[in-house]
Protein backbone atom coordinates (compact mmCIF):
# COMPACT_ATOMS: atom_id res chain seq x y z
CA UNK A 1 0.00 0.00 0.00
CA UNK A 2 0.95 3.57 -0.74
CA UNK A 3 -0.15 6.72 0.22
CA UNK A 4 -2.15 8.08 -2.04
CA UNK A 5 -3.00 11.21 -0.90
CA UNK A 6 -0.85 13.46 1.59
CA UNK A 7 -0.98 16.89 2.11
CA UNK A 8 0.84 19.08 5.22
CA UNK A 9 0.45 22.38 6.95
CA UNK A 10 -1.86 23.62 3.37
CA UNK A 11 -3.00 27.02 3.84
CA UNK A 12 -5.73 28.39 1.44
CA UNK A 13 -6.58 31.86 0.37
CA UNK A 14 -8.79 32.86 -2.62
CA UNK A 15 -7.55 36.01 -4.05
CA UNK A 16 -9.05 38.99 -3.05
CA UNK A 17 -10.13 37.46 0.25
CA UNK A 18 -8.53 38.46 3.69
CA UNK A 19 -8.80 35.20 5.81
CA UNK A 20 -7.68 31.70 5.02
CA UNK A 21 -10.07 29.39 4.03
CA UNK A 22 -8.22 26.27 5.08
CA UNK A 23 -5.73 27.19 7.73
CA UNK A 24 -2.96 24.37 8.56
CA UNK A 25 -4.83 21.35 7.26
CA UNK A 26 -2.61 17.92 7.38
CA UNK A 27 -3.91 14.44 6.14
CA UNK A 28 -2.78 11.50 4.98
CA UNK A 29 -5.36 8.90 2.74
CA UNK A 30 -3.71 5.49 1.98
CA UNK A 31 -4.23 3.79 -1.37
CA UNK A 32 -7.94 1.58 -1.17
CA UNK A 33 -9.03 3.86 1.82
CA UNK A 34 -12.87 4.82 1.65
CA UNK A 35 -12.47 8.52 3.60
CA UNK A 36 -15.97 10.69 4.49
CA UNK A 37 -15.44 14.22 5.07
CA UNK A 38 -17.72 16.12 6.62
CA UNK A 39 -18.34 19.37 8.45
CA UNK A 40 -21.02 22.25 8.11
CA UNK A 41 -21.59 24.38 4.83
CA UNK A 42 -17.94 27.06 4.40
CA UNK A 43 -15.41 24.62 6.28
CA UNK A 44 -13.72 24.64 3.39
CA UNK A 45 -14.28 20.49 2.35
CA UNK A 46 -14.70 22.09 -1.55
CA UNK A 47 -11.68 24.03 -1.50
CA UNK A 48 -10.02 21.18 0.28
CA UNK A 49 -11.02 18.81 -2.78
CA UNK A 50 -10.40 21.43 -5.42
CA UNK A 51 -7.18 21.88 -4.23
CA UNK A 52 -6.39 17.92 -3.91
CA UNK A 53 -7.29 18.23 -7.60
CA UNK A 54 -5.06 20.88 -8.63
CA UNK A 55 -8.48 23.15 -9.57
CA UNK A 56 -7.10 25.39 -6.74
CA UNK A 57 -4.96 27.52 -8.04
CA UNK A 58 -4.88 26.65 -11.74
CA UNK A 59 -9.13 27.22 -12.34
CA UNK A 60 -9.52 29.12 -9.07
CA UNK A 61 -7.11 31.88 -8.65
CA UNK A 62 -5.82 31.84 -4.82
CA UNK A 63 -2.93 31.39 -2.72
CA UNK A 64 -1.91 27.82 -1.73
CA UNK A 65 1.38 27.60 0.94
CA UNK A 66 2.29 24.08 1.95
CA UNK A 67 3.00 20.53 0.37
CA UNK A 68 -0.29 18.54 -1.81
CA UNK A 69 1.08 14.92 -2.92
CA UNK A 70 -1.50 13.12 -5.18
CA UNK A 71 0.65 9.82 -5.73
CA UNK A 72 3.66 11.12 -7.36
CA UNK A 73 2.68 13.86 -8.31
CA UNK A 74 2.31 17.69 -7.16
CA UNK A 75 -0.73 18.63 -8.33
CA UNK A 76 -0.42 22.85 -7.48
CA UNK A 77 1.59 22.49 -10.80
CA UNK A 78 0.96 19.12 -12.66
CA UNK A 79 -1.04 19.52 -15.97
CA UNK A 80 -4.86 18.51 -15.66
CA UNK A 81 -4.13 15.77 -18.10
CA UNK A 82 -1.58 14.10 -16.06
CA UNK A 83 -3.93 14.77 -12.96
CA UNK A 84 -7.10 13.30 -14.51
CA UNK A 85 -5.30 9.88 -14.44
CA UNK A 86 -5.19 9.75 -10.84
CA UNK A 87 -7.85 11.73 -9.63
CA UNK A 88 -11.16 12.39 -10.93
CA UNK A 89 -14.61 14.41 -9.23
CA UNK A 90 -17.84 14.05 -8.81
CA UNK A 91 -19.57 17.44 -8.11
CA UNK A 92 -22.02 18.09 -6.37
CA UNK A 93 -24.34 20.08 -8.80
CA UNK A 94 -24.65 17.40 -11.89
CA UNK A 95 -25.45 20.16 -14.32
CA UNK A 96 -21.88 22.10 -14.13
CA UNK A 97 -20.43 18.65 -15.50
CA UNK A 98 -23.01 17.25 -17.98
CA UNK A 99 -21.81 18.68 -21.75
CA UNK A 100 -22.99 16.02 -24.10
CA UNK A 101 -26.27 15.69 -26.07
CA UNK A 102 -27.05 12.31 -25.53
CA UNK A 103 -26.44 9.17 -21.86
CA UNK A 104 -23.70 7.27 -24.50
CA UNK A 105 -21.85 10.47 -25.32
CA UNK A 106 -21.51 11.90 -21.71
CA UNK A 107 -20.08 8.84 -20.72
CA UNK A 108 -18.12 7.84 -23.79
CA UNK A 109 -16.88 11.63 -24.61
CA UNK A 110 -13.72 11.32 -22.03
CA UNK A 111 -13.17 7.76 -22.84
CA UNK A 112 -12.43 8.99 -26.23
CA UNK A 113 -9.99 11.46 -24.77
CA UNK A 114 -8.11 9.07 -23.37
CA UNK A 115 -8.23 6.98 -26.75
CA UNK A 116 -9.54 4.17 -25.76
CA UNK A 117 -10.14 1.25 -28.28
CA UNK A 118 -13.98 1.65 -29.29
CA UNK A 119 -15.20 -1.88 -28.54
CA UNK A 120 -14.05 -0.84 -24.73
CA UNK A 121 -15.47 1.95 -24.84
CA UNK A 122 -18.81 0.21 -25.18
CA UNK A 123 -18.42 -2.30 -22.88
CA UNK A 124 -17.48 0.61 -20.14
CA UNK A 125 -20.63 2.61 -21.20
CA UNK A 126 -22.84 -0.59 -20.56
CA UNK A 127 -21.35 -1.75 -17.66
CA UNK A 128 -22.04 1.75 -15.79
CA UNK A 129 -24.97 2.84 -17.05
CA UNK A 130 -26.06 -0.99 -15.95
CA UNK A 131 -24.69 -0.20 -12.17
CA UNK A 132 -25.67 3.17 -12.08
CA UNK A 133 -29.38 2.36 -13.28
CA UNK A 134 -29.46 3.96 -16.56
CA UNK A 135 -29.42 1.53 -18.59
CA UNK A 136 -31.78 1.58 -21.91
CA UNK A 137 -31.27 5.98 -22.07
CA UNK A 138 -28.31 5.35 -24.31
CA UNK A 139 -30.35 7.78 -26.49
CA UNK A 140 -31.76 10.64 -23.82
CA UNK A 141 -30.56 13.64 -23.69
CA UNK A 142 -28.58 14.60 -20.43
CA UNK A 143 -30.78 17.81 -19.81
CA UNK A 144 -34.06 15.88 -20.45
CA UNK A 145 -33.53 13.38 -17.22
CA UNK A 146 -34.58 14.36 -13.88
CA UNK A 147 -32.23 15.64 -11.08
CA UNK A 148 -31.28 11.99 -9.86
CA UNK A 149 -30.57 10.29 -13.22
CA UNK A 150 -28.40 13.57 -13.83
CA UNK A 151 -26.51 12.87 -10.83
CA UNK A 152 -25.99 9.14 -11.50
CA UNK A 153 -24.81 10.04 -14.82
CA UNK A 154 -22.24 12.39 -13.62
CA UNK A 155 -21.10 9.24 -11.38
CA UNK A 156 -21.47 6.77 -14.03
CA UNK A 157 -19.18 9.14 -16.47
CA UNK A 158 -16.36 9.73 -13.85
CA UNK A 159 -16.53 5.76 -12.98
CA UNK A 160 -16.03 4.47 -16.46
CA UNK A 161 -12.81 6.17 -16.08
CA UNK A 162 -11.62 4.03 -13.80
CA UNK A 163 -9.82 7.01 -11.64
CA UNK A 164 -7.13 5.39 -9.03
CA UNK A 165 -9.05 8.48 -6.44
CA UNK A 166 -12.15 9.50 -7.16
CA UNK A 167 -13.40 12.51 -4.93
CA UNK A 168 -17.49 12.96 -4.76
CA UNK A 169 -18.89 15.94 -3.62
CA UNK A 170 -22.30 14.72 -2.27
CA UNK A 171 -22.52 12.19 -4.51
CA UNK A 172 -26.45 10.78 -3.30
CA UNK A 173 -27.56 13.86 -2.76
CA UNK A 174 -30.33 14.17 -4.75
CA UNK A 175 -30.62 10.32 -5.32
CA UNK A 176 -34.11 7.76 -3.67
CA UNK A 177 -32.92 5.06 -1.92
CA UNK A 178 -32.46 2.33 -4.63
CA UNK A 179 -30.53 5.60 -6.76
CA UNK A 180 -28.16 5.85 -3.48
CA UNK A 181 -28.02 1.44 -3.20
CA UNK A 182 -26.49 1.41 -6.30
CA UNK A 183 -24.09 4.18 -6.35
CA UNK A 184 -22.74 2.91 -2.73
CA UNK A 185 -23.14 -1.07 -3.89
CA UNK A 186 -21.14 0.58 -7.42
CA UNK A 187 -18.44 2.48 -4.98
CA UNK A 188 -17.88 -0.53 -2.87
CA UNK A 189 -17.24 -2.55 -6.46
CA UNK A 190 -14.71 -0.16 -7.01
CA UNK A 191 -12.62 -0.79 -4.31
CA UNK A 192 -12.59 -4.36 -4.49
CA UNK A 193 -12.02 -4.87 -7.72
CA UNK A 194 -9.74 -1.67 -8.43
CA UNK A 195 -8.75 -0.49 -5.14
CA UNK A 196 -9.64 2.69 -5.82
CA UNK A 197 -9.57 5.25 -3.08
CA UNK A 198 -12.58 7.48 -2.22
CA UNK A 199 -12.55 10.56 -0.70
CA UNK A 200 -16.10 11.67 -0.06
CA UNK A 201 -18.03 14.28 0.65
CA UNK A 202 -21.52 13.45 2.42
CA UNK A 203 -24.17 14.36 4.66
CA UNK A 204 -26.04 11.65 4.65
CA UNK A 205 -24.53 9.60 8.07
CA UNK A 206 -26.34 6.16 7.96
CA UNK A 207 -25.15 5.63 4.29
CA UNK A 208 -21.78 6.11 5.41
CA UNK A 209 -20.78 4.69 8.43
CA UNK A 210 -21.77 1.34 7.51
CA UNK A 211 -18.83 1.60 4.64
CA UNK A 212 -16.30 3.86 5.01
CA UNK A 213 -12.41 3.29 7.15
CA UNK A 214 -12.47 6.55 8.80
CA UNK A 215 -14.55 10.04 8.95
CA UNK A 216 -12.82 13.76 8.46
CA UNK A 217 -14.58 16.50 10.44
CA UNK A 218 -13.66 19.96 9.28
CA UNK A 219 -14.60 23.07 11.13
CA UNK A 220 -13.43 26.18 10.04
CA UNK A 221 -10.46 25.04 7.61
CA UNK A 222 -9.09 22.42 10.51
CA UNK A 223 -9.76 19.46 11.23
CA UNK A 224 -11.51 18.65 14.20
CA UNK A 225 -12.56 15.42 14.55
CA UNK A 226 -10.88 11.72 12.88
CA UNK A 227 -11.05 8.31 13.31
CA UNK A 228 -13.14 5.90 12.21
CA UNK A 229 -17.13 5.74 12.86
CA UNK A 230 -17.13 4.47 16.07
CA UNK A 231 -14.71 6.69 17.93
CA UNK A 232 -16.67 9.82 15.86
CA UNK A 233 -19.35 8.80 17.41
CA UNK A 234 -18.46 7.83 20.72
CA UNK A 235 -19.06 11.64 21.92
CA UNK A 236 -22.26 13.30 21.12
CA UNK A 237 -22.16 15.53 17.76
CA UNK A 238 -24.19 18.79 17.48
CA UNK A 239 -25.58 19.19 14.44
CA UNK A 240 -25.37 22.93 14.59
CA UNK A 241 -21.83 22.71 15.00
CA UNK A 242 -20.82 20.12 12.89
CA UNK A 243 -23.08 20.29 10.00
CA UNK A 244 -23.98 16.85 9.88
CA UNK A 245 -26.54 14.59 12.19
CA UNK A 246 -25.05 11.48 13.76
CA UNK A 247 -27.08 8.36 12.71
CA UNK A 248 -30.43 7.87 14.70
CA UNK A 249 -29.67 4.83 16.91
CA UNK A 250 -26.70 6.89 18.16
CA UNK A 251 -28.89 9.74 18.59
CA UNK A 252 -31.09 7.35 20.65
CA UNK A 253 -28.56 6.66 22.61
CA UNK A 254 -27.11 10.06 23.99
CA UNK A 255 -30.63 10.84 24.42
CA UNK A 256 -31.17 7.87 26.86
CA UNK A 257 -28.11 8.75 28.17
CA UNK A 258 -29.12 12.25 29.51
CA UNK A 259 -31.89 10.24 31.14
CA UNK A 260 -29.35 8.45 33.32
CA UNK A 261 -29.57 5.38 31.10
CA UNK A 262 -25.70 3.76 30.82
CA UNK A 263 -24.47 2.41 27.67
CA UNK A 264 -21.49 -0.10 27.34
CA UNK A 265 -20.96 1.73 24.17
CA UNK A 266 -22.53 4.33 21.39
CA UNK A 267 -24.48 2.11 18.99
CA UNK A 268 -23.65 3.79 15.25
CA UNK A 269 -25.71 0.90 13.05
CA UNK A 270 -28.76 -0.67 13.49
CA UNK A 271 -27.70 -4.52 14.38
CA UNK A 272 -25.22 -3.10 17.12
CA UNK A 273 -28.38 -0.81 18.67
CA UNK A 274 -30.62 -3.65 18.34
CA UNK A 275 -27.74 -6.20 20.46
CA UNK A 276 -27.34 -3.21 22.86
CA UNK A 277 -30.70 -1.95 23.78
CA UNK A 278 -32.22 -5.34 24.37
CA UNK A 279 -28.96 -6.35 26.24
CA UNK A 280 -29.73 -2.90 28.54
CA UNK A 281 -33.18 -4.54 28.86
CA UNK A 282 -32.18 -7.85 29.92
CA UNK A 283 -29.99 -6.36 32.24
CA UNK A 284 -32.77 -4.59 33.92
CA UNK A 285 -34.66 -7.78 34.49
CA UNK A 286 -31.93 -10.03 35.62
CA UNK A 287 -31.62 -7.47 38.44
CA UNK A 288 -35.46 -6.39 39.01
CA UNK B 1 -66.92 26.40 9.59
CA UNK B 2 -64.60 24.92 7.49
CA UNK B 3 -62.28 26.45 5.01
CA UNK B 4 -62.53 25.97 1.39
CA UNK B 5 -59.08 24.17 0.31
CA UNK B 6 -56.02 26.38 -1.10
CA UNK B 7 -55.87 23.72 -3.29
CA UNK B 8 -57.88 20.71 -5.19
CA UNK B 9 -56.27 18.45 -7.39
CA UNK B 10 -59.34 16.07 -8.84
CA UNK B 11 -58.59 13.41 -10.89
CA UNK B 12 -55.44 15.09 -12.69
CA UNK B 13 -53.50 13.59 -15.09
CA UNK B 14 -50.09 15.21 -16.84
CA UNK B 15 -48.65 14.09 -19.59
CA UNK B 16 -45.56 15.57 -21.28
CA UNK B 17 -45.28 16.46 -24.58
CA UNK B 18 -44.09 13.43 -26.59
CA UNK B 19 -46.57 11.55 -24.04
CA UNK B 20 -44.49 10.02 -21.05
CA UNK B 21 -47.34 10.05 -18.43
CA UNK B 22 -45.80 12.04 -15.22
CA UNK B 23 -49.07 12.55 -13.31
CA UNK B 24 -51.61 9.70 -13.37
CA UNK B 25 -55.02 10.31 -12.26
CA UNK B 26 -54.09 11.96 -8.51
CA UNK B 27 -56.51 13.34 -6.40
CA UNK B 28 -55.80 15.47 -3.17
CA UNK B 29 -56.21 18.36 -1.35
CA UNK B 30 -54.23 20.62 0.83
CA UNK B 31 -55.86 23.03 3.38
CA UNK B 32 -54.43 26.21 5.33
CA UNK B 33 -51.82 25.41 8.01
CA UNK B 34 -51.01 21.85 6.74
CA UNK B 35 -47.18 20.57 7.19
CA UNK B 36 -46.97 18.11 4.08
CA UNK B 37 -43.60 16.11 2.97
CA UNK B 38 -43.94 14.68 -0.42
CA UNK B 39 -41.91 11.50 -1.47
CA UNK B 40 -41.21 9.27 -3.73
CA UNK B 41 -38.51 8.11 -6.03
CA UNK B 42 -36.57 9.96 -8.71
CA UNK B 43 -39.12 10.39 -11.58
CA UNK B 44 -41.84 9.53 -9.59
CA UNK B 45 -43.60 12.55 -10.31
CA UNK B 46 -43.24 15.04 -7.29
CA UNK B 47 -41.81 17.78 -9.03
CA UNK B 48 -44.61 17.62 -12.23
CA UNK B 49 -47.35 17.74 -9.37
CA UNK B 50 -45.94 20.84 -7.83
CA UNK B 51 -45.98 22.72 -10.96
CA UNK B 52 -49.86 21.37 -11.50
CA UNK B 53 -50.44 22.67 -8.28
CA UNK B 54 -48.98 25.74 -8.82
CA UNK B 55 -50.45 26.26 -12.18
CA UNK B 56 -46.86 26.20 -14.30
CA UNK B 57 -49.03 23.50 -15.77
CA UNK B 58 -52.44 22.57 -16.77
CA UNK B 59 -53.72 18.96 -16.35
CA UNK B 60 -54.07 16.97 -19.47
CA UNK B 61 -57.02 15.47 -18.18
CA UNK B 62 -58.65 16.14 -14.48
CA UNK B 63 -58.93 19.71 -13.19
CA UNK B 64 -56.23 21.67 -10.39
CA UNK B 65 -58.39 24.30 -8.60
CA UNK B 66 -57.08 27.13 -6.74
CA UNK B 67 -59.51 28.50 -4.00
CA UNK B 68 -61.81 26.82 -6.59
CA UNK B 69 -60.72 28.12 -9.47
CA UNK B 70 -59.72 25.98 -12.75
CA UNK B 71 -56.33 26.98 -13.19
CA UNK B 72 -56.97 26.19 -16.68
CA UNK B 73 -58.85 29.65 -16.80
CA UNK B 74 -55.98 31.60 -14.67
CA UNK B 75 -52.78 33.31 -15.40
CA UNK B 76 -49.87 31.79 -14.05
CA UNK B 77 -49.09 35.20 -12.18
CA UNK B 78 -52.81 34.96 -10.83
CA UNK B 79 -51.55 30.95 -9.54
CA UNK B 80 -48.53 31.99 -7.94
CA UNK B 81 -50.20 34.70 -6.25
CA UNK B 82 -51.92 31.78 -4.16
CA UNK B 83 -49.26 29.00 -4.65
CA UNK B 84 -45.59 29.73 -4.36
CA UNK B 85 -42.89 27.00 -5.75
CA UNK B 86 -39.55 27.45 -5.08
CA UNK B 87 -37.33 25.29 -7.01
CA UNK B 88 -34.76 22.33 -6.51
CA UNK B 89 -32.12 24.09 -7.57
CA UNK B 90 -32.09 27.75 -6.51
CA UNK B 91 -29.58 28.69 -9.55
CA UNK B 92 -32.78 27.98 -11.63
CA UNK B 93 -34.48 31.13 -9.79
CA UNK B 94 -32.33 33.37 -9.44
CA UNK B 95 -31.73 35.75 -12.35
CA UNK B 96 -31.57 39.46 -10.73
CA UNK B 97 -28.22 41.09 -10.46
CA UNK B 98 -28.80 41.67 -6.36
CA UNK B 99 -30.72 40.53 -3.15
CA UNK B 100 -33.03 43.43 -3.13
CA UNK B 101 -33.99 42.83 -7.06
CA UNK B 102 -34.34 39.32 -7.05
CA UNK B 103 -36.52 39.78 -4.08
CA UNK B 104 -38.50 42.59 -5.43
CA UNK B 105 -39.43 40.52 -8.99
CA UNK B 106 -42.50 38.65 -7.61
CA UNK B 107 -44.36 41.16 -5.73
CA UNK B 108 -43.94 43.77 -8.22
CA UNK B 109 -44.85 41.14 -10.60
CA UNK B 110 -47.56 41.41 -9.06
CA UNK B 111 -48.57 45.20 -9.50
CA UNK B 112 -47.84 46.07 -6.03
CA UNK B 113 -47.45 49.74 -5.19
CA UNK B 114 -43.18 50.08 -4.39
CA UNK B 115 -43.71 51.05 -0.85
CA UNK B 116 -45.32 48.24 -0.64
CA UNK B 117 -42.71 45.87 -2.13
CA UNK B 118 -39.93 47.39 -0.02
CA UNK B 119 -41.50 46.06 2.90
CA UNK B 120 -42.54 42.86 1.67
CA UNK B 121 -38.22 42.43 0.71
CA UNK B 122 -37.55 43.51 3.99
CA UNK B 123 -40.40 41.46 5.81
CA UNK B 124 -38.87 38.10 3.99
CA UNK B 125 -35.43 39.00 4.42
CA UNK B 126 -35.78 39.01 7.93
CA UNK B 127 -38.41 35.99 8.15
CA UNK B 128 -35.30 34.00 6.22
CA UNK B 129 -32.82 35.45 8.57
CA UNK B 130 -30.47 36.37 5.95
CA UNK B 131 -27.86 39.06 6.68
CA UNK B 132 -26.10 40.63 3.79
CA UNK B 133 -26.37 44.03 1.94
CA UNK B 134 -29.71 43.72 0.08
CA UNK B 135 -27.04 45.25 -3.01
CA UNK B 136 -25.02 42.27 -3.17
CA UNK B 137 -25.08 39.92 -5.95
CA UNK B 138 -26.98 36.94 -5.46
CA UNK B 139 -25.01 34.39 -7.39
CA UNK B 140 -21.52 35.09 -4.92
CA UNK B 141 -23.70 33.62 -2.19
CA UNK B 142 -23.53 30.42 -0.66
CA UNK B 143 -25.53 27.27 -1.74
CA UNK B 144 -26.89 27.90 1.50
CA UNK B 145 -28.22 31.67 1.35
CA UNK B 146 -28.99 31.31 -2.89
CA UNK B 147 -31.81 28.68 -0.56
CA UNK B 148 -32.58 31.27 1.69
CA UNK B 149 -32.95 34.17 -1.04
CA UNK B 150 -34.83 31.34 -3.40
CA UNK B 151 -37.40 31.13 -0.17
CA UNK B 152 -37.27 34.96 0.68
CA UNK B 153 -38.24 35.81 -3.33
CA UNK B 154 -41.60 33.70 -3.06
CA UNK B 155 -42.03 34.37 0.55
CA UNK B 156 -42.33 38.40 -0.80
CA UNK B 157 -45.30 36.97 -2.85
CA UNK B 158 -47.35 36.07 0.57
CA UNK B 159 -48.49 33.00 -1.19
CA UNK B 160 -50.88 30.97 1.03
CA UNK B 161 -49.21 27.52 -0.07
CA UNK B 162 -44.97 27.35 -0.22
CA UNK B 163 -44.09 24.26 -2.32
CA UNK B 164 -40.64 23.52 -1.92
CA UNK B 165 -38.61 21.10 -3.62
CA UNK B 166 -35.94 19.29 -2.13
CA UNK B 167 -34.96 22.61 -0.19
CA UNK B 168 -32.63 20.54 2.09
CA UNK B 169 -30.65 19.05 -1.00
CA UNK B 170 -26.99 20.36 -0.64
CA UNK B 171 -27.05 22.02 2.40
CA UNK B 172 -25.41 20.75 5.54
CA UNK B 173 -27.59 19.47 8.18
CA UNK B 174 -27.90 22.41 10.76
CA UNK B 175 -28.46 24.81 7.66
CA UNK B 176 -31.22 21.71 7.03
CA UNK B 177 -32.68 22.56 10.22
CA UNK B 178 -33.07 26.02 10.07
CA UNK B 179 -34.54 25.79 6.83
CA UNK B 180 -37.59 22.97 8.14
CA UNK B 181 -38.05 25.31 11.68
CA UNK B 182 -38.66 28.37 9.23
CA UNK B 183 -41.37 26.28 7.36
CA UNK B 184 -42.45 25.21 10.67
CA UNK B 185 -42.98 28.93 11.57
CA UNK B 186 -44.84 29.66 8.54
CA UNK B 187 -47.02 26.49 9.32
CA UNK B 188 -47.93 28.61 13.15
CA UNK B 189 -48.70 31.22 10.57
CA UNK B 190 -51.46 29.60 8.69
CA UNK B 191 -49.74 29.28 6.04
CA UNK B 192 -49.54 25.43 3.98
CA UNK B 193 -46.52 24.05 3.47
CA UNK B 194 -45.24 21.02 0.93
CA UNK B 195 -41.51 19.90 1.04
CA UNK B 196 -40.49 17.61 -1.58
CA UNK B 197 -37.73 15.51 0.19
CA UNK B 198 -35.90 12.48 0.03
CA UNK B 199 -34.95 12.93 3.47
CA UNK B 200 -37.43 11.02 5.94
CA UNK B 201 -35.76 12.03 8.93
CA UNK B 202 -37.02 15.42 8.52
CA UNK B 203 -40.22 14.49 7.27
CA UNK B 204 -40.85 12.43 10.15
CA UNK B 205 -39.79 15.09 12.83
CA UNK B 206 -41.61 18.16 10.76
CA UNK B 207 -44.37 17.05 8.59
CA UNK B 208 -48.20 16.38 9.60
CA UNK B 209 -49.05 14.45 6.54
CA UNK B 210 -47.27 12.26 4.41
CA UNK B 211 -47.76 11.84 0.32
CA UNK B 212 -46.36 9.08 -1.42
CA UNK B 213 -45.82 8.80 -5.25
CA UNK B 214 -45.18 6.40 -7.22
CA UNK B 215 -45.29 5.66 -10.83
CA UNK B 216 -47.27 9.39 -11.23
CA UNK B 217 -49.75 7.95 -9.02
CA UNK B 218 -51.05 8.75 -5.47
CA UNK B 219 -49.27 5.52 -3.54
CA UNK B 220 -50.08 7.18 -0.08
CA UNK B 221 -51.48 9.71 1.80
CA UNK B 222 -52.01 10.30 5.48
CA UNK B 223 -50.75 11.12 9.07
CA UNK B 224 -47.17 10.78 9.12
CA UNK B 225 -47.08 8.23 11.89
CA UNK B 226 -49.36 5.98 9.78
CA UNK B 227 -47.41 6.34 6.81
CA UNK B 228 -43.88 6.41 8.23
CA UNK B 229 -44.29 3.23 10.34
CA UNK B 230 -45.98 1.00 7.72
CA UNK B 231 -42.65 -0.65 6.75
CA UNK B 232 -43.47 -2.49 4.18
CA UNK B 233 -45.71 0.53 2.57
CA UNK B 234 -42.45 2.15 2.41
CA UNK B 235 -40.68 -0.58 1.08
CA UNK B 236 -43.30 -0.82 -1.54
CA UNK B 237 -42.78 2.85 -2.45
CA UNK B 238 -38.65 2.49 -2.87
CA UNK B 239 -38.39 4.01 0.28
CA UNK B 240 -36.25 3.00 3.02
CA UNK B 241 -37.79 2.70 6.66
CA UNK B 242 -36.02 5.28 9.81
CA UNK B 243 -33.78 3.10 11.39
CA UNK B 244 -35.79 4.39 14.81
CA UNK B 245 -38.96 2.47 12.91
CA UNK B 246 -36.97 -0.71 12.22
CA UNK B 247 -35.41 -0.38 15.89
CA UNK B 248 -38.75 -0.09 17.59
CA UNK B 249 -40.72 -2.87 15.86
CA UNK B 250 -37.60 -5.26 16.35
CA UNK B 251 -38.19 -4.61 20.02
CA UNK B 252 -41.95 -5.19 20.45
CA UNK B 253 -41.19 -8.35 21.90
CA UNK B 254 -39.24 -6.60 24.67
CA UNK B 255 -42.86 -4.59 25.42
CA UNK B 256 -41.77 -1.39 22.99
CA UNK B 257 -45.58 -0.82 21.88
CA UNK B 258 -45.44 0.78 17.97
CA UNK B 259 -43.39 1.74 15.52
CA UNK B 260 -41.83 4.83 16.23
CA UNK B 261 -40.90 7.34 13.44
CA UNK B 262 -39.43 10.21 16.01
CA UNK B 263 -36.21 9.86 17.77
CA UNK B 264 -38.02 10.78 20.91
CA UNK B 265 -40.74 8.96 20.53
CA UNK B 266 -38.84 5.52 21.00
CA UNK B 267 -36.17 7.44 23.64
CA UNK B 268 -39.55 8.12 25.42
CA UNK B 269 -40.87 4.82 25.28
CA UNK B 270 -37.75 3.35 25.75
CA UNK B 271 -37.35 4.75 29.33
CA UNK B 272 -41.38 3.61 29.44
CA UNK B 273 -40.38 -0.17 29.24
CA UNK B 274 -36.77 0.30 31.36
CA UNK B 275 -38.72 1.95 34.53
CA UNK B 276 -41.33 -0.44 34.74
CA UNK B 277 -38.92 -3.24 34.83
CA UNK B 278 -40.16 -4.55 31.95
CA UNK B 279 -42.42 -6.85 33.22
CA UNK B 280 -44.47 -7.04 30.03
CA UNK B 281 -42.61 -8.95 28.03
CA UNK B 282 -44.40 -12.12 28.34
Amino acid sequence: MSTAIKIDDLWVRYRGEEDYVIKGLSLEIEEGEFVLLMGASGCGKTTLCLTIMGIIPRVIKAEVKGNVRVFDLNPLNASPAEIAKYVTIVFQNPEMQLVTTSVYEEIAFPLENFGLPQDEIERRVEEVLEVVGLKGLEDRSPASLSGGQKQALAIASVLALRPKIIILDEPTSQLDPQGTKRVTDLILKLRREFETTILAVEHRVEWAVEHVDRIVVMNDGKIILEGDPKTVFSKEIKPEETGFRPPQVSEIAYNLIRSGVTFPTIPISLNEALDIFRGILDERKTYS
Amino acid sequence: MKERPIVEVVNASYAYPGGIKAIDDVSLSVEPGEFIALLGQNGSGKTTLAKLMNGLFKPTNGTVLIKGRDTKKMTVAECARIVGYVFQNPEHQIFASTIYEEIAFGPRNLGIPEEDVKRRVEEALKFVDLKKPTDAFPHLLSVGEKHRVAIASILAMEPELLILDEPTTGIDFGRSLQIMRLLQRLKDEGKAVIVITHDLYLAAEFAERIIILKDGRKFADGPTKEILSNKNLLTDAGLSPLQVTLLSESMKNYGISENAVRTMEFVEEFLKVLRRGYGSRV
